[in-house]
């Protein structure tokens, strides 16, 4: 029965699958949501999102199969009986309303200036005063102020303002495409812990100890168990300065969620393109630098390396010697990337630039080249998508 | 069929009306999600109270094992027992513990279950409890015994979002995102919950709130039970109004902040604003 909301959901890749349709029906028979639009959006939000993050795309997908149903594509909008619209007339306006529609020059007249009305106007419309909608003072319409007006579609289906319920998008901020604040950032994270039990075995098993001494009948068997922890180690490499300032903010964000959420978490900063030298603290960073050298002999290859910026400079910066633009650089960037990416087991790229932007800067597209396109946009998504990336 | 309505006490929005009633009449588990502090817990205590049904709380921690719910075998009181040749021993039933599922599960009427935070358990543990909350019954292996419920009970679970759940689980229940609510139901959860509170000090009191939360860069923005509890520090030191009262929008520090900001770098920030904010005015 609404295999179409079903079918479009899925094409907007939300994971909807025959158990939520069933379900979504079952509801139905049982009358959860009893001819009332509203609740029927609310029950098969409840059915068939599993998942904040797609809310907002349900929300959107609902409206454009609503708006199908609400008035069929390729029909034109104006025919419609006059017996049906006499009946809501008559069903709605009072006697005294009726009264006053002959202000207008009589009920044909009215109808037939409504019927004129609809078959000029092609779109939903609300407020202003000529054209058939809600809110307006048009004689035509719903919640209007014209007390000479027709109401059409506000008692009979509340249809216009069950479709304000969705078009609202009020879970617009946790969409996994926009950008993320700390909390999102947190979740994203997470998925780079890795609760593996590795290494020697350390922990005594109390549970296993006692089972399995129950089951040797009382002799004292020891069960040893791998302590617990988080193995994942993180080199965060931050630009900083520049094109980078309008993005300080999210990637300061990105770097206080990081902070809590592992056990081995180092970070230096660079500015546009990693040299020979980072530097931990901005304010310092004319004076107290840390050869990249240095850097790649202290951390192990099982680090993993996160890259923090908008790769957006000269593409000299990148292939040049002498390309920097701040100091003359012995080797190319590409060279110290290339270096930096092959000495770490994983590592990623994340840039706050929107990824539809990204074709618009050359050296992004070369940056990304040198990850081999492990480049992700600073969003939820994006998160998930290098975490799966750093773990694999 | 029993429906659940917002009780006197208890605000619920009608969309959380239609997921909690829909979750009663499919007998499928409701998962409910949201920000920290926006009544997720207390939905649970409302459907049962408002049903008229016993709740039965299963708190969920990180060490918490899916088959604690269901039984658990007592093997060191029964090895205990073996030793001194106490004679239950030869009856295994004595050392089954019952959990809170197969206490609901074989309860006479219907209860509400409540699985509280079950994102703080273990990965696995969503998919330990598949079979169980979809079939509502276990097998116990000690005694050969299958229990299946009298009684479908009604379960809610709730999650702060910290792991993913799994995909196998999600499908069986049905989702619940409680939303931050607006001034409007906001005023009405206040009035729920202190009925006597002047009308004035309310409205300055959710001014302040509502100013708090959109301050850029917290890391807790304020939820619903901070502002009761900050609500009921107000009443308790009989604040006037005017003490709330912002001059020309411009940030104050409000009294008795430590209730509605638990961090202290929001607290520092919120400061540093507010010193801002006066400075440009002065």
């Amino acid at each position: 029965m609404f295999a179409t909301v079903i079918l479009a959901l899925r094409q907007a890749g939300l994971p909807v699958s025959l158990t939520e349709y069933l379900m979504l029906l079952g509801a139905m028979k049982a009358r959860v949501a009893e001819y009332d639009l509203d609740d029927f959006y609310y029950l098969s939000r409840a059915t068939l999102v599993k998942d904040e993050r797609h809310l907002d795309r349900f929300d959107r997908v609902f409206g454009e199969v609503f708006k199908g149903l609400e008035r069929p594509p390729g029909e034109p909008a104006g025919e419609i009986p006059e017996e049906w619209l006499r009946l809501i007339a008559e069903k709605v306006l009072t006697p005294e309303e009726m009264a006053k529609i002959e202000a207008l020059g009589g009920f044909d007249k009215l109808m037939e200036t409504l019927r004129q009305r609809l078959a000029e106007q092609k779109e939903r419309h609300q407020g202003g005063s000529k054209w058939i909608g809600t809110g307006g003072t048009s004689p035509f319409g719903a919640y209007g102020y014209n007390p000479e007006g027709v109401r059409i579609g506000q008692h009979e289906s509340r249809h216009r303002r069950a479709v304000k319920v969705w078009d609202k998008r009020e879970f617009r901020d946790l969409d996994d495409d926009v950008e993320i604040g700390t909390r999102n950032m947190k979740i994203a994270l997470r998925r780079l812990r890795r609760f593996a039990r590795e290494g020697a075995a350390t922990e005594l098993d109390m549970p296993g100890t006692i089972r399995s001494t129950a089951h040797n009948a009382g002799t004292l068997d020891l069960r040893m168990v791998p302590e617990r922890r988080n193995a994942v180690k993180v080199l965060l490499l931050l630009d900083i300065g520049g094109s980078m300032d309008d993005h300080v903010r999210i990637s300061s964000e990105l770097f206080s969620a990081a902070r809590s959420e592992f056990k081995h978490l180092e970070y230096y900063y660079f500015h546009n393109c990693p040299y020979e030298r980072l530097w931990r603290s901005n304010r310092r960073r004319r004076d107290e630098t840390v050869p990249t050298m240095e850097v790649l002999r202290t951390y192990g290859p099982d680090y993993k390396l996160i890259f923090v910026g908008d790769a957006s400079m000269s593409p000299y910066e990148i292939t040049q010697v002498g390309g920097s633009v701040e100091h003359w650089n012995e080797e190319s960037g590409r060279a110290w990337l290339e270096r930096l990416t092959g000495h770490f087991r994983r590592s990623a790229w994340l840039n706050p630039v929107p990824q539809d932007f990204w074709g618009h800067t050359r050296s992004i597209g070369m940056v990304s080249e040198i990850m081999e396109g492990r480049m992700f946009p600073l969003t939820l998504r994006g998160l998930d998508d290098m975490a799966h990336e750093l773990v694999r | 069929m029993a429906a659940f309505r917002s009780t006197e006490n208890y605000i619920a929005s009608r969309d959380l009306e239609v997921a909690v009633n829909a979750a009663i009449a499919l007998q499928r588990p409701l998962l409910v999600k949201g920000e920290p502090g926006t009544g997720k817990t207390v939905l649970a205590h409302e459907v049962a109270k408002s049903l008229g049904y016993r709740l039965i709380d299963w708190h969920i921690k990180s060490t918490t094992k899916a088959q604690q719910g269901l039984y658990e075998y007592d093997a060191v009181s029964r090895l205990r027992d073996g030793q001194l040749g106490d004679p239950r021993v030869h009856d295994i039933s004595n050392y089954i513990i019952r959990g809170k599922l197969w206490e609901a599960f074989e309860s006479p009427e219907p209860v509400v279950v409540l699985i509280d935070e079950i994102d703080k358990a273990d990965i696995e543990f969503p998919n330990d409890l598949l079979l169980e909350l979809d079939r509502m019954q276990f097998y116990v292996y000690e005694t050969r015994q299958t229990i299946v419920a009298k009684q479908r009970p009604i379960v809610i679970i709730t999650s702060n979002n910290e792991k993913e759940l799994p995909d196998a689980f999600l499908r069986r229940c049905f989702f619940h995102y409680i939303r931050f609510p607006d001034r409007e139901t906001m005023e009405r959860i206040v009035q729920a919950h202190y009925p006597d509170l002047r009308k004035d000090l309310v409205r300055e009191a959710l001014n302040v709130f509502f100013q708090i939360r959109e301050v850029p860069g917290l890391k807790k923005k304020p939820a619903t039970s901070e502002l009761l509890d900050w609500l009921k520090l107000l009443m308790v030191e009989d604040l006037p109004p005017e003490a709330l009262r912002a001059k020309e929008g411009k940030l104050i520090i409000p009294p008795l902040y430590g209730a509605l900001l638990k961090n202290e770098q929001d607290v520092h920030l919120f400061e540093r604003l507010a010193f801002l904010s006066r400075r440009a005015g002065a």
